[in-house]
């Protein structure tokens, strides 16, 4: 407001990792989304910011959480919106990726949300269409949105994010929502530790900015926050834990666990909670769980992604 | 009537059979090369070369033409004409066809097509019955029929016994075996090297160790039958290691790498390039200088090139489900020109390992300008400069990492047999 300094734009015309954005950019989108949070608690939950506007929801793999937190953010925002569900072997079918996404291009819509059990399949999207992409989670590559909400959530509680201590314990190889939150965080200036058994450990995790802990009280020590990831069933091609059991032994969060972190450490999950495996019911609904919240933000946020890709600064529809 | 002579005038001649390094000409006729004379005859068919190089025809020995079946990737005539155009005058072709070319019909089906061809055609037989890594495929037959080497390319044998008898019993047919080495339980679903730029791209990798384990079983199983072997497209510090260390110890091995192991690392896949995704996977920094080492010290025989023609069916798609394989017939050359301009090798070596080395362990003709010797010749303009630009390609595959590449060094004249195939000269 009446600020001399030059004014900040947001170019990002897709949304398609962590990866592309600056932290001043992240700064951004969490405020633009602040601003957006209060619509939905009004009683007339609604918008008409993008009112016009198509929004196709293209998801190859199952999801309800997120593909239900994009829709009711662009219908508060009142733009138009389709789900398709598409078999993620859609070539089986004959039909390319590509092709599919030159049909809906000839339909003509403003924004495509794609979750794809492949990374990297929205950058490829984005190259066919002129619509604006947003990456709902590809494969074991990225879920912005997630990462987002998550670093939003944080922010409202401890009021900053550079200088925190943040634990990430789980499956991080195949966990795009760990990805992504450890890129964010750490280029907001947290302290990002992951844990987990070696076999849920990418090569060179240090290169994307968190620091590999040998055991899960080290992760958590002083932590500020923790978030634990959904455990999968085990592979069947690949074994990486023994079972279940033996792995929320060794690393599910729990009180006596959480005695180790900072007393008003906030505990984080993506969702869906294996209860009782990578965290247990006491803690998930205890003191310092901000699990809903991560959901309500959800909407808060990918409300601000909708609207920044859409360009249509200063007419956010008081 | 008399035949005409073709005589390559003012060139630089590079023959590593003979060891000779020298200024002159080179005189072709009746399909081989023949003592040049006093003065040129009448009726002869001259190349003033100003210094170009005059070296034996370039011999490719890991080519997948894919004919027959998959003829809207490649053709015997089109992979051979980009193999012409790349200045070779000989392909092996791998046996991943379809159907897989484990028996004699088919070994016959390609040679017949390959009659008309612009560059001579090797088939490779399969190591097993349809590549299925069960039970040994006809080797006799195959050889009765022209197949020069044996190899389940594109798969590993994983039955590490039938491996054992393969190499056993092609020794008895004097056949070649050629192991693509891969330990696929390491390597299944993997669709690029394991390591930072997995983890950044959020792709399953293939680490190293899925070629070096297997690499390692290759050299312990032709010690114990005193057979030799041929290591297809090494990609490896470690298997390169491993080989070179057999190789010391008397070992009866040949390894091949190919020029986008010693040029491209794994940053090539950085945007999902799909151009970039082949097995094995393009590696690291570190093992890119060590395949140039052991271009260097000897440890490597071949340069091959893996050519692995593909359309975009199988290439305009998600990076993990997009098909394995780059083109490279047009590309080799001045890729491996690099490596002399570059102080790893020198001009000698460069045509052993892309002529004289394929022709010695393939035991075919070629690889010398030897007089008598075939008249299969390649003239190498190592100045020529051009944009590989995908307008300009032979080959029906147009997956290359290398487009839009300002490359340097062309084959400016191919000669097989006599015959002219490929003129670039100005």
């Amino acid at each position: 407001m009446g600020n001399v300094k030059e004014k900040y734009r947001f170019k990002h015309k897709h949304i398609l990792g962590i990866e592309q954005f600056s932290a001043a950019d992240i700064f951004y989108i969490l405020d633009t989304a602040t601003s957006f949070k209060e619509i939905s608690s009004r009683n007339i939950k609604k918008v008409p910011t993008l009112r016009g506007k198509t929004i196709i929801n293209f998801f190859f793999e199952p999801s309800t959480r997120t593909r239900l937190s994009f829709e009711i953010a662009a219908k508060r925002m009142s733009a138009d919106t389709f789900n398709i569900a598409a078999s993620t072997s859609s070539a089986q079918k004959g039909e390319t990726l590509i092709d599919t996404a030159c049909n809906l291009q000839a339909m003509n819509p403003d924004i495509i949300i794609i979750r794809h059990s492949s990374s990297g399949a929205p950058l490829l999207l984005s190259r066919y269409v002129n619509a604006a992409i947003i990456n709902a989670g590809d494969g074991a590559h990225e879920h912005p949105s997630q990462a987002l909400l998550d670093m939003m959530t944080v922010r409202e509680h401890k009021g900053k994010i550079e200088g925190l201590k943040v634990a990430i314990v789980g499956d991080i190889t195949h966990s795009r929502v760990a990805h992504s939150n450890i890129v964010g965080f750490t280029k907001l200036g947290a302290e990002v530790r992951v844990a987990g058994p070696a076999t849920f450990m990418p090569p060179h995790i240090d290169t994307l900015g968190a620091r590999l802990c040998k055991n899960v009280e080290d992760a958590v020590r002083d932590a500020d926050v923790v978030m634990a990831l959904r455990i999968q069933k085990e592979r069947q091609d690949d074994p990486l834990i023994p079972s279940l059991r033996e792995y929320s032994q060794f690393y599910g969060i729990n009180r006596s666990l959480l005695r180790y972190a900072s007393p008003d450490v906030l505990i984080m999950h993506p969702g869906p909670i294996n209860r009782g495996v990578e965290m247990s019911p006491d803690v998930a609904d205890g003191p310092g769980s901000v699990i809903l919240e991560q959901v309500t933000n959800g909407v808060a946020v990918r409300m601000a992604l909708l609207y920044l890709v859409m360009g249509t600064e200063g007419s956010k529809g008081e | 009537m008399k035949t005409m002579i073709t005589i390559l005038q003012n060139g630089r001649l590079i023959d590593p059979v003979s060891g000779i390094d020298v200024s002159g000409d080179l005189w072709l006729e009746n399909g081989v090369i023949i003592p040049a004379r006093e003065s040129f005859p009448e009726n002869s068919l001259v190349f003033d070369l100003q210094g170009k190089w005059i070296v034996p025809g370039l011999i490719d020995m890991h080519v997948h033409l894919r004919d027959p079946g998959e003829e809207y990737k490649e053709t015997v005539a089109s992979g051979t004409r980009a193999a012409a155009a790349g200045g070779f005058t000989a392909v092996a072709c791998m046996p991943n066809t379809r159907p897989v070319n484990d028996n004699a019909a088919v070994t016959r089906f390609i040679l017949e097509a390959a009659r008309s061809a612009s560059a001579r055609v090797y088939p490779v037989g399969a190591i097993s019955k349809g590549s299925h890594g069960e039970g040994l495929a006809e080797y006799g037959e195959l050889k009765g029929a022209g197949a020069v080497a044996v190899t389940d390319d594109g798969l590993p044998v994983l039955d590490s016994q039938l491996m054992r008898r393969a190499l056993e019993y092609a020794g008895s047919h004097d056949l070649l075996v050629i192991s693509h080495s891969e330990e696929i339980a390491l390597s299944r679903n993997g669709s690029m090297n394991e390591g930072v730029v997995s983890t950044r791209l959020g792709l399953r990798g293939i680490p190293v160790a899925a070629e070096s384990i297997m690499v390692y079983r290759e050299l312990a199983l032709a010690e114990l039958t005193g057979q030799r072997i041929h290591i297809a497209h090494v990609s490896t510090s470690a298997a390169t290691d491993l080989i070179r260390r057999a190789k010391a110890r008397g070992v009866q091995v040949t390894a091949e790498t190919t020029p986008h192991y010693f040029t491209l690392t794994e940053e090539a896949v950085a945007e999902y390039d799909t151009n970039a995704k082949m097995n094995p996977p393009l590696r690291t920094e570190a093992d890119r200088q060590a395949i140039r080492e052991g271009l260097r010290d000897g440890t490597f025989d071949v340069i091959a090139t893996d050519h692995a023609p593909h359309s975009v069916l199988e290439k305009e798609l998600e990076f993990d489900q997009a098909a394995n394989g780059i083109i490279g017939l047009e590309t080799s050359l001045p890729l491996s020109l690099n490596l002399v301009r570059e102080g790893v090798i020198d001009a000698m070596r460069l045509v052993e390992l892309m002529s004289s080395a394929p022709a010695r362990i393939l035991r075919v003709q070629g690889g010398t300008l030897a007089v008598g010797s075939v008249a299969d010749v390649t003239v190498i303009d190592p100045e020529r400069e051009f944009i590989y630009t995908r307008d300009s390609i032979l080959s029906k595959g147009k997956n290359s990492p290398f487009l839009d590449w300002k490359l340097r060094g062309k084959a400016v004249l191919t000669i097989m047999g006599g015959r002219i195939t490929h003129n670039a000269m100005e």
